[in-house]
């Protein structure tokens, strides 16, 4: 994974709450084998009408979306499934954080293992951010921040060890291998 | 003295390779790891790529659920799969087994099917365990006392390669159930209005223990719908204390300990309960005496109400946008509500028992003529099972479909859905916009209730149908 310091986009904002991950993709794109490609299908039965056009209403289908990496979501986003495949389409369509004041727990942690930022925010800053679309925001992971447009900053609280695999660009699974030492000593009590 | 703990704090401590710190979650082992086709293939890719191998593969047990049809395979023995690429999915978990030497619940085997339906079926979820499957549904198996949670694919390949996962450990919520269920009250109903109270988010970050004396009195199979549907409520799993109802349920299970081995597996999961002063970070108290039977009315499982009550007012736009989706007008109840089609199947209620208490109602009636019924077993196990009880009989007698088991329309990936805008009763446990197809409108109730709608071709009230016909 690339270490990832700072981020600096406009926001997209879906205000809906308890976004789940049936709506982010639907099931029945979940028969690839392939963790890319998905990107085409996010919030498919949001963003197209009956007969497949773009739902212009839709905000990821309107110009100011264009480009825009921060997703700012209604509280409790990414609830229901275990599958990674929303954190995967989500990046695929070009989206690099989430930003609510509650996200699901397993998203989170499928997000986070994708360099997908996932933050949780207080009521009354996500609120700012639901209320002011399309702003700029500078997000620093490494300062634990959000600088916004005229100055201001949110701090946010994240799991050391998340914030430092994805500051260093730490493979989870890598670290979990060199523990191996001690996973055989564990076995070997437990047999 | 040692300071008292709850289960969760008993099985969690059992599986500390590493504690956990400031600067590193804990490195918890993994006992058992479930595996299926849909969120596993690119793990399999993953280990592929970086040259790895399957630490464990004697401690994984893998099937074929979601992708799979539920028609039966035709003359020639084909199987008419929904996509060419739903085929390749199941054919590519066939050829990752082979390759890396992990036992397959698949095609020929007489122990295919839910995932969660055949871990407690065969006996390899246990007491005790940590479990897990990229799945969410996994909190299942808690139901056995066992720590099950589900798991992004990233993590499943992490178990793969290393039996363990990276995890800070969760707070705790206990929810206490006690007094008597009213007849005709199912565990469903009583998840319903467990997730009605607490919320969709009311378990975020914690393991919930349900306890109580209205817990101990319920069946295996009662406990583990209750589990189930942990998640709904956000959680990160259910759990239930083992006790001699679990002992029973598992003794001379396939996969299950044998002979002195099974004596000191169960010394040691008598051990497996919250200590009397145990402290939870929050605590829930419910009284069975006021669960009815209820369903969902909205767009997710939060959104429930009594059968007989009326729908509550909606208080925000979300509400609102959720009524006009699924056509639901507050201040009514949901009696009355014409039915298109009526499942009955899933890791929630495609048990033996949700199918007999589906059954029970149907006896010598009839599915109401505007209304498709599909009853779906859990697994091989239940479906030959049920028909050897003459259960298929009833359904077909009724005019409802039986088919072969499998995920089915629970998530609609395998082309068992629900047309734009019809509605559905289901047994299963997500009623999400367009979880069961596009613009499909979803009611989640009790296999009593899911009949009892389907007879009557609108949302009724299984009471009715069991003083009547309970006789036989
Ligand atoms: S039955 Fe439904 S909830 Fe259960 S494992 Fe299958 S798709 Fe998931």
């Amino acid at each position: 994974m690339k270490p990832l310091r700072q981020l600096r986009s406009r926001t997209i904002v879906l205000p809906f709450e308890n976004i789940d991950t049936d709506r982010i993709i639907p099931a029945r794109f979940l028969t690839t084998t392939e963790r890319s490609g998905l990107g085409k299908f996010a919030f498919q039965d949001w963003r197209y009408r009956a007969d497949g056009s773009p739902d212009p209403a839709f905000v990821l289908n309107q110009p100011r979306a264009r480009g825009a990496e921060i997703l700012v979501a209604g509280r409790n986003f990414g609830c229901g499934s275990s599958r990674e495949h929303a954190p995967w389409a989500l990046l695929d369509c070009g989206i690099r954080a989430v930003l609510s004041s509650e996200i699901a727990d397993i998203f989170r942690g499928n997000a986070l293992k994708n360099g997908l930022l996932a933050i949780v925010l207080s009521e009354s800053e996500h609120r700012y951010l639901l209320d002011h679309p399309g702003i700029e925001l500078a997000i620093d992971l490494v300062a634990g921040h959000i600088e916004l447009p005229d100055g201001g900053r949110f701090t946010f609280a994240m799991d050391a060890f998340a914030r430092h695999c994805l500051i260093e660009g730490v493979d989870q699974l890598g670290f979990l291998l060199r523990c191996e030492d001690d996973i055989a000593r564990f076995e070997a009590r437990a047999a | 003295m040692s300071t008292p703990r709850t289960l969760l704090d008993k099985v969690w401590d059992a599986h500390l390779v590493r504690a956990e710190t400031d600067a590193t979650p804990a490195v918890l082992y993994i006992d058992l790891h479930l595996i299926h086709e849909v969120t596993s293939p690119q793990a399999f890719t993953e280990l592929r790529e970086r040259g790895l191998k399957l630490r464990r593969p004697d401690r994984m047990l893998a099937t074929l659920d979601h992708s799979t049809p539920t028609t039966r395979a035709d003359a020639n023995r084909q199987r008419h799969y929904v996509t060419a690429q739903a085929e390749a999915q199941v054919h590519t978990l066939e050829a990752n087994c082979r390759k890396f030497g992990v036992e397959l619940r698949g095609w020929d085997s007489n122990e295919r099917g839910i995932v969660h339906v055949i871990g407690p079926e065969l006996g390899a979820t246990q007491p005790g365990m940590t479990i897990v499957c990229g799945d969410s549904h996994t909190s299942t198996h808690g139901a056995f006392g066992a720590l099950a949670f589900g798991i992004g694919t990233s993590e499943v390949a992490h178990v793969m390669a290393s039996q363990c996962l990276l995890q800070r450990k969760p707070k705790s919520l206990a929810v206490e159930v006690r007094g008597t269920f009213a007849p005709g009250i199912g565990a469903k109903d009583l998840i319903l209005h467990v997730i009605g109270i607490i919320g969709i988010n009311g378990g975020t970050g914690h393991v919930i223990e349900y306890r109580g004396d209205a817990i101990r009195a319920l069946s295996m199979e009662e406990r583990m719908t209750v589990c189930n549907m942990s998640i709904e409520a956000g959680a990160k799993a259910g759990l239930i204390a083992p006790d001699e109802v679990t002992f029973a349920y598992l003794h001379g299970r396939s996969l299950a300990p044998k002979g002195e081995q099974w004596d000191a597996a169960v010394a040691r999961w008598k051990t497996l309960h919250s200590d009397a002063d145990a402290r939870f970070d929050r605590i829930v108290h419910i009284d069975a005496g006021d669960v009815r039977p209820t369903v969902s009315y909205g767009t997710h499982p939060g959104m429930v109400v009594g059968i007989d009550q009326n729908v509550p007012a909606a208080n925000s736009a979300q509400d609102e946008r959720a009524l006009r989706y699924m056509q639901i007008e507050s201040g009514k109840s949901m009696l009355g509500v014409p039915v298109d089609i009526v499942f009955v199947g899933s890791c929630t209620n495609g048990r033996l028992s949700d199918l007999r208490a589906a059954a029970n109602v149907l006896a010598g009636r009839k599915v109401a003529s505007t209304v498709r019924m599909l009853v779906v077993p859990g697994s091989v196990a239940v479906q030959r099972a049920a028909e050897s009880e003459g259960l298929d009989e009833i359904f077909r007698a009724a005019g409802a479909e039986w088919r072969e088991p499998g995920c089915s329309m629970c998530i609609a990936m395998n082309g068992d859905l629900v047309a734009p805008g019809q509605l559905a009763v289901s047994t299963s446990n997500r009623n999400f916009e367009g979880r069961q197809g596009p613009g499909a409108r979803t009611v989640l109730a009790s296999p009593q209730t899911a009949a009892a709608s389907a007879i009557a071709g609108h949302i009724a009230d299984p009471r009715d149908y069991l003083s009547a016909g309970a006789a036989a």
